[in-house]
């Protein structure tokens, strides 16, 4: 199958910014302003950008933890952002989330087992046999001991509790498994076997997966596209072989040599972009990346550059006014 | 030719809980060399911060405990100064900085008041306005825009890179001879990250301490430093400069960390190789070799005793039994 699974377009979600003592709104936060995508069966989309790109509101919005602000989210054919809360909830089988800190979203007081029952429980699924069944099955996939179910949460290393999480969020045999930076606070050791992991039930389980990570090394690794943010909008998309051998907007490119090489040889002087990245209650006018742009003009300080195609077959798209010039190649 | 700045030989250190004391530093030695950059890699847990803390001798106290070893800065043995004479030297000849700054500045006064009680505690004999010239020189020297307005600024109105560079300005304020800076860009974006970087070599270069670089990051490793020492569960397995690590590396623990980084122009989507298990937590470290039950070459030899530290060659030491017969 090589469809769509899931379609995001013009996808809005703004934060109220609130002031004074009546708390009146004053402003708006536009985290995702104007973001679309798509994403097919089995893939790998990576979603990359600095902190306060907007990347994990994009997460959390698709599964409707956020409320869009406008634009449609059409999964297998429906569009979530209309659909009411009870048939989200049911609909949220089929997509999980698993976070950064496993610590934080696994109940500490509840035994691994119980943790795992969770989702068929809730979702009305078996009975209390085939659910302990279900559970074992599931510590095997993600490569826990057997006897795991019995014990809580805090008795196991992070690299451990995030195979709980994991375990929990594929319980349902979900089609979408967001992984918003799964493995950015696990040791680098234990960073490859959780990797591995989750490509492997990627695999086994037909999964299609959204990676969030500000590791662009291991968002590479993983992904088969990468969708590049910047201040909540989309500044470039490509496929993840391509973006890194040929990026075309200035921001990735400068993204991607600012990334360490592990290799004392090729060591050079690392490029950087001047500044910090700007407000997102108040973005730069124009080209949101225009104030840090070493080739902006005019026109970038005042038209908003649209997402266009830079390749034939519309895989490579970049929202920058100068997309090709010759003084942007790498 | 002796340029070692500071040299740390045979460090025991550890912290005593309620009933039982655990060793976490065990037998560490290495040199900084004036004017180079020496980074100290490793995963949580293996002691490259309680190294950097009791280099500062600031291991929290009553808990933590040096039991013996030495730390020379030039020769003179810190561990046996009286805590009045560390004064002169911590934030004078030795400083320091952290991953998170904001933790590390003082949020209810002004960063400009902040760098100048460097100044009076170093340099009393300087006039209020002499201080004031020199903290904004500093704050430009790091490449913080408009620093004379900045003076006014409180650490919460900067972003995180800015005060990682108000805690690199106050660290350098006082030209120490050695800096210690524990993971000074994790918690920064890697543009960011890259800022930073460039500013150490760039400061560096130009005022000619030397760098104590406390990191978990090969990538940053390879970019910024000179000497390169390793360390697992409390002791150095290997260290050598730095191209000789990367280009034959002989510990199967640095070799296995080092193909496990997935990297830019590896092959997408191929299995990576790890290293099983976890870091051992101190109180369960296994005896003989500290790394034998995550090592794919462990030997019956291994549980014996803890490896020494063997020459390679003159700059490359490595902590493992099997290293001649593995690299053959």
């Amino acid at each position: 199958m090589n469809g769509v699974l899931l379609s995001v377009k013009n996808l809005k979600m703004y934060y109220p910014v609130r002031g004074g003592i009546l708390l009146r709104q004053t402003g708006e936060l536009r985290a995702v302003d104007d973001v679309s995508f798509e994403i097919k069966y089995g893939e790998t989309l990576g979603l990359v950008g600095e902190s306060g790109c907007g990347k994990s509101t994009v997460a959390k919005t698709l599964l409707r933890l956020y409320e869009p602000t406008a634009g449609q989210i059409v999964f297998q054919g429906r569009d979530l952002a209309k659909i009411s809360k009870k048939e989200m909830r049911s609909l949220r089988q089929e997509m999980q989330i698993i976070f950064q800190d496993p610590a934080e979203s696994l109940n500490t007081r509840h035994t691994v087992g119980s943790i795992l029952e969770e989702p068929f429980v809730i979702h009305d699924k078996g009975n209390a046999r085939q659910r302990k069944q279900w559970v074992d099955e599931l510590l095997q996939k993600v490569g826990l001991p057997a006897d795991s179910n019995t014990k809580y949460p805090h008795e196991f290393s992070g690299g451990q509790r995030q195979r709980i999480g994991i375990a929990r969020a594929i319980a349902l045999k979900p089609k979408l498994l967001i992984c918003d930076e799964p493995v950015s606070a696990l040791d680098v050791s234990v960073q490859s076997q959780i990797l591995n992991l989750l490509m492997q039930l990627q695999n086994d389980l037909d999964l299609t997966l959204i990676f969030i990570a500000h590791d662009l090394a291991v968002v590479k690794h993983i992904s088969d596209r990468i969708v590049v943010m910047y201040l909540g909008k989309i500044v470039e998309t490509a496929g993840s072989d391509l973006i890194y051998k040929r990026p075309l907007h200035p921001y990735t490119q400068s993204l991607i040599r600012s990334i360490p090489i592990p290799d004392p040889v090729q060591r050079s002087k690392l490029a950087t972009i001047e500044g910090d990245l700007p407000s997102a209650i108040n973005p730069p006018s124009g080209c949101h990346f225009h104030t840090r742009c070493p080739y902006a003009k005019d026109k970038c300080r005042t038209d908003v550059p649209m997402l266009e195609s830079a390749s034939d077959n519309g895989e490579h798209k970049i929202a920058c006014h100068f997309a090709g010039d010759v003084g942007l190649a790498i | 030719m002796n340029d070692s700045v500071l040299s740390v030989k045979n460090l025991f250190a550890g912290f005593s809980g309620d009933e039982d004391y655990v060793q976490v530093l065990s037998d560490v030695s290495f040199e900084v060399k004036k004017g180079r950059t020496l980074g100290i890699v490793g995963e949580s847990g293996c002691g490259k911060s309680v190294t950097a803390l009791a280099i500062m001798r600031l291991l929290p106290l009553p808990a933590g405990r040096i039991e013996k070893g030495e730390i020379l800065l030039d020769g003179e043995n810190l561990l046996k100064l009286p805590v009045e004479k560390m004064h002169s030297i911590r934030g004078k000849r030795i400083a320091m900085i952290f991953q998170e700054p904001m933790t590390a500045l003082n949020p209810v006064q002004k960063i400009g008041r902040q760098l100048m009680e460097i100044y009076s505690l170093h340099f009393p004999k300087l006039t209020q306005e002499q201080m004031q010239t020199n903290a904004v020189a500093m704050l430009r020297k790091v490449r913080i825009p408009s620093p004379e307005k900045r003076m006014n600024d409180y650490p919460h109105q900067l972003s995180g890179g800015m005060r990682q560079r108000v805690m690199i300005a106050m660290a350098l304020a006082s030209e120490p001879d050695i800096l210690i800076a524990d993971e000074p860009t994790t918690a920064l974006d890697v543009t960011i990250q890259a800022q930073v970087l460039s500013l150490m070599q760039d400061l560096q270069a130009e005022m000619g301490m030397s760098i104590i670089f406390v990191t978990h990051d090969f990538g940053v490793v390879a970019q910024l430093c000179d000497d390169v020492t390793v360390m697992y569960a409390g002791r150095i397995i290997e260290e050598a400069t730095v191209k000789e690590l990367f280009a034959s590396p002989k510990h199967p623990y640095t070799k296995g960390l080092l193909s496990s980084m997935p990297q830019l122009d590896s092959k997408s989507k191929a299995e990576l190789k790890v290293i099983r298990g976890v870091v051992p937590g101190m109180n369960q470290i296994p005896s003989g070799c500290r790394f034998r039950d995550r090592c794919d070459y462990a030997i019956d030899k291994c549980a014996m005793a803890m490896p020494g530290c063997e020459q390679v060659n003159s700059n490359h030491k490595v902590a493992c039994v099997r290293w001649q017969e593995l690299s053959a």
